[in-house]
């Protein structure tokens, strides 16, 4: 797939103005002045937090990192570069014992080589950390920053009601490409830029590997086939192969159920979200 | 026509009647300390943009005591604010009010209904049916409202019958970062296009948009003064509340229509003739097919 079309490009400063009046709008309507995220030591949440430090200011943004006793150590020492490279306070918070309350109690999560165990056991760990950031938001008046981008929003590839919990996001609009190029501008430290992006599930996975194409190629298949309604046809004369159109195509498909709240069984008149039908920002 | 004119770019609250009369107020406040003649707001300036199922919650009748106080604060200046007007037999239009003297001298209906991408307003609202000139005591000037703007016909039916001022009211949302252009894909489209309207049918355009977020969707404000000839010459700041006063003068559009007499020029009866047989041919051709459908389902 070596003549297929670049990625999508960005206007960074236009992204970085909308995006920090975003979340500074989007959290004070709700009545929040105070930001939390979780902080991995990779580019999306090291994005997310330079844009909150510049919507809310510094000492209105707590980062927190939360790592597992299985996780890379570079991703801590990335966490802490990132937290002081924009100047926020970092939390650091081992889940571990919390994690592996859960791990044993389900008994069998013992085999690190089967891959519906690593799945199991990389959803346990992300909804561990939801569970600390929703606590910590409780606690201290702090909204939940989303750190998912489109990329992975469209493919399906993080944990429903884990990594994809949280009450606004500012880069959910933004190709894994887009985000690259926003760190850039924004300052990301450069070692987390160069990093091959991972989850982080066991020690040298990377999402590329996982996924098994790369982000540039996806983010310009997606951008073609979702922004700018390419049909298939079109897509495989851009230079795409049928195959991998389809395999991600089918992503999309079936991870829709993962960007849309829960299926309510319609009895009454109005229903919420079929017809019973307000914009979250109602009111305010 | 020599009048000085205020357009509010404005960040109306979803849904909150209450708090957008008081804002109403303040910004009329502002307008006419400053000497405005005539005092512009965005479209459904009381009430908000993507209402859904708060469009009947919000709408009220002209004859409000609410939209009555606004209206008589006409007094002064000429007013145009945006509102979802409930018809006596409870249909709901995406209106925009033009008060002067303190009465109501106009009411502009929205007549093309956007329902597509963010978009469902054919969902909630009935469409206007014509586009009218206000006999203003500024001039002669016509409302589109918004998506109104995007069809070349609206400004034409203004121009034919002499407008000279176009207001558009909007609320445009932010969209298109996904290239190194300067601006929003969507700023860049509404400049050229009331450009064009400037340019073609020889008049003022104002352009008034709102700011502020609603759902994660951001509007972008660049609330717009374009002269008789396509120039922009008053711009607000993009993203921010803002106040954008202009002067408007008649010698403008007289000089552009002395250079290009493109109003002298027009052939309106030319369009009725061949508008009539464009739509006689369709109606000739459906009718055929309805018959073809017919037969069919018969055998």
């Amino acid at each position: 797939m070596s003549r297929i079309p670049p990625p999508p490009g960005c206007n960074v400063e236009l992204a970085t103005r909308v995006l920090t009046a975003f979340l500074r709008e989007e959290a004070s309507k709700v009545g929040f002045q105070h930001a939390v995220l979780g902080l991995s030591g990779g580019i999306d949440s090291a994005l997310v937090l330079e844009l909150a430090v510049r919507a809310f200011g510094q000492d209105r943004v707590t980062a927190i990192a939360m790592p597992y006793r299985g996780s890379d150590p570079a991703s801590l020492f990335l966490a802490r570069q990132s937290a002081a490279n924009a100047g926020a306070e970092l939390i650091e918070v081992d889940i571990s014992p919390m994690a592996d309350a859960h791990l044993s109690a389900a008994g069998d999560l013992n085999d690190s080589e089967d891959a519906a165990v690593r799945l199991r056991k990389g959803n346990i760990m992300a909804r561990t950390r939801m569970i600390v950031l929703y606590d910590y938001s409780a606690r201290k008046r702090a909204l939940v920053l989303g750190t998912s981008n489109k990329t992975e929003l469209l493919l399906g590839y993080g944990t429903i009601f884990g990594d994809m919990a949280s009450a606004i996001n500012p880069i959910g609009d933004l190709y894994k490409s887009q985000v690259v190029a926003l760190s850039r501008h924004l300052g990301v430290p450069q070692a987390i830029i160069d990093r091959p992006p991972t989850a982080d599930l066991w020690q040298g996975q990377t999402d590329e590997q996982e996924l098994g194409f790369s982000y540039d190629e996806v983010d310009s298949l997606l951008h073609l086939a979702i922004d700018r309604r390419y049909p298939e046809e079109k897509l495989i004369q851009a230079g795409f192969s049928p195959s991998f159109c389809q395999k991600v195509s089918a992503l999309v498909q079936r991870n829709q159920y993962k960007r849309r709240p829960p299926l309510i069984a319609k009895l009454a008149h109005r229903t919420m979200n079929l017809d019973f039908r307000y914009a979250r920002d109602w009111g305010c | 026509m020599d009048f000085l004119a205020a357009l509010c770019q404005s960040n109306p609250t979803l849904g909150n009647l209450e708090r957008n009369f008081e804002s109403h107020h303040q910004w009329l406040d502002r307008a006419l300390e400053a000497k405005a003649d005539l005092v512009l707001f965005p479209e459904l300036s009381l009430t908000g943009y993507m209402l859904k199922d708060l469009t009947q919650d919000v709408a009220m009748g002209l004859e409000d005591p609410r939209v009555q106080d606004l209206v008589a604060r006409s007094s002064d200046c000429s007013l145009v604010f945006g509102m979802v007007e409930e018809s006596r037999d409870h249909q709901f239009f995406n209106s925009m009010v033009f008060a002067e003297g303190g009465r109501i001298l106009h009411v502009h209906r929205k007549v093309h209904l956007p329902d597509y991408g963010i978009f469902e307003e054919g969902r909630y609202f009935a469409s206007g049916t014509s586009f009218e000139k206000i006999s203003s005591r500024l001039g002669d000037l016509g409302l589109m409202i918004c998506e109104d703007a995007w069809h070349p016909t609206s400004a034409w039916l203004h121009f034919l019958q002499g407008v000279q001022v176009l207001m558009v009211p909007s609320t445009s949302p932010a969209r298109g970062v996904d290239t190194d252009a300067a601006e929003l894909a969507s700023q860049r489209m509404w400049r050229v296009l009331l450009s064009a309207h400037s340019i073609q049918h020889q008049c003022w355009s104002l352009y008034c948009n709102r700011v502020g977020f609603e759902d994660g969707a951001m509007y972008w404000g660049g609330s717009l003064v374009i002269s008789p000839f396509g120039h922009p010459l008053a711009e607000a700041e993009g993203e921010v509340e803002s106040l954008l006063l202009h002067r408007i003068e008649s010698d403008p559009v007289r000089r552009a229509r002395i250079f290009t007499p493109l109003l002298r020029d027009s052939h309106p009866d030319l369009v009725r003739r061949q508008l009539a047989r464009i739509l006689d041919d369709r109606d000739a051709l459906q009718a055929q097919r309805n018959e073809e459908n017919d037969r069919e389902q018969i055998r």
